[in-house]
């Protein structure tokens, strides 16, 4: 890739190939910091199902608003993917929602979202974007809606089954020049929670802009997210599941996996191969391949929890 | 019309007169109006140069909303913009005013007036 300023420990060839692969539904499971390919969908699915865990799914920017011709209907094509995922011959615990829920803060985009995503009849964590916070009172809108046990501008954790779970918000406080931003009072509150957990607590974290430098050029990173990603070192398995940049990157380092989903409304060029980080047309009949979906599965016992990226069609 | 009636429509009409001319030559020249696009996560242009009093239109062409922030905060700070809306500001004062997109914060632009 172009960007100099980040090793993320993948080339754009090699990225490309993981997606290819992602969205032939292989599974990956990462061990001991290198992704292994285990075997095709179904039958791993098979195997997780008879050692004790758990699944969740994560979907990311919905954008309900957009209209746009890169997608003229993000209402349908969040309809599928919630069908998706509640299709899934793993089926979820719950669901993580990583973000631009809404295109413009409106309420008739949260309410679509509610009905759409309420459907799915499975608990939804969601964090906010930046989309999610331009109403009028600058994010009351949606901390009314989806944050009444969170602190501060959104952030919360649970736990599920032994994992532990964060949800971040860096979409506050955004400065000139600058990307993502998590900002002091929540990593003080972040270092407070992981405070006396155990070594081999599971930790999953999510949240809107990736917490690692995917491409400063178009902001694609948090500016203090290495502080956060310090407070984790030393937690056997940490994996952290993003959204924003509407493709799926993902990097191993040590203990830490990263994952950025693809969105369920509209794909954005990779890296410095678009003109912007804006919306990619793309012909009608192919959309729903660069959209998705994807599904996480804990299984007790392993370090890694395993990704798997499936596309709309 | 009377004597009297004619010289006042003539005192009101010179005064008018003088009104009008001491008007035309205290009037500033006339304020201008500036564009700045914004397509492509990019203003366009990203630096301008303008007067006292000029206005500056940030027009969204882009397919995706943005904000105008001013660096030095309280100063300028827009509604979200969708496609085809715009924002205006006059410039009253001198100096340089950096501004960045609040949704999008690498995208940065700035506008100098000077006299």
């Amino acid at each position: 890739m172009a960007n100099g300023q980040d090793d993320s420990g993948v080339s754009r060839r090699g990225a490309l190939e993981c997606m290819a692969w992602a969205g032939t539904g292989l599974l990956w499971t990462v061990a001991g910091g290198v992704p292994k390919v285990n075997q095709i969908l179904g039958v791993a699915s098979a195997n997780a199902q008879a050692a004790t865990g758990f699944t969740f799914a994560q979907i990311s920017d919905s954008h309900l608003g957009f209209d746009k011709p890169a997608n003229p209907n993000t209402n349908a094509t969040l309809e599928e993917a919630i069908a998706k995922v509640v299709a899934a011959k793993d089926k979820p615990a719950f669901m993580i929602h990583t973000g631009d829920i809404s295109h413009l803060s409106k309420p008739g985009q949260f309410d679509d979202a509610d009905k759409i995503i309420g459907a799915s009849r499975l608990d939804v964590h969601y964090v906010p974007g930046e989309h999610d916070v331009i109403d009028e009172d600058n994010g009351k809108a949606y901390m009314d809606r989806y944050g009444k046990n969170a602190k501060g501008k959104g952030w919360y954790a649970f736990d599920h089954q032994g994992v532990h779970f964060i949800g971040l918000v860096n979409v506050f406080d955004l400065k000139a020049g600058g990307m993502g931003n998590l900002g002091p009072e929540q990593l003080a509150w972040l270092a407070d929670d992981l405070k006396g957990k155990s070594a081999s607590t599971p930790i999953v974290v999510f949240a809107h802009i990736p917490l690692w430098t995917v491409y400063a050029d178009w902001g694609w990173g948090t500016d203090d997210g290495v502080k956060a990603l310090d407070l984790l070192k030393g937690f056997g398995s940490v994996t952290v599941l993003n959204g924003h940049i509407h493709q799926i990157f993902q990097k191993v380092e040590g203990n830490v996996a990263f994952h950025t989903a693809r969105s369920t409304a509209f794909p954005q060029g990779a890296p410095g191969q678009a003109p912007s980080a804006g919306p990619i047309l793309v012909p009608a009949d192919k959309l729903r391949s660069v959209l998705g979906v994807a599904s996480i599965t804990v299984t007790q016992g392993t370090h890694a929890l395993a990704i798997t990226d499936a596309p709309l069609a | 019309m009377t004597t009297a009636f004619r010289r006042a429509a003539f005192a009101r009409s010179l005064s008018l007169a003088f009104a009008l001319a001491l008007a035309s030559l205290a009037a500033p020249a006339r304020a201008a109006e500036i564009t700045v696009k914004i397509d492509n996560f990019t203003f366009v242009p990203a630096s301008v140069t303008i007067k006292p009093g000029d206005t500056v239109v940030w027009e969204n062409v882009d397919d995706i909303p943005h904000s105008i922030v001013s660096k030095t905060p309280g100063v300028f700070r827009s509604k979200p913009l969708d496609t085809n809306d715009k924002f205006s500001f006059v410039f009253a004062q001198e100096g340089t005013y950096d501004f960045f997109c609040g949704l999008h914060p690498h995208m940065q632009g700035k506008i100098v007036v000077a006299p």
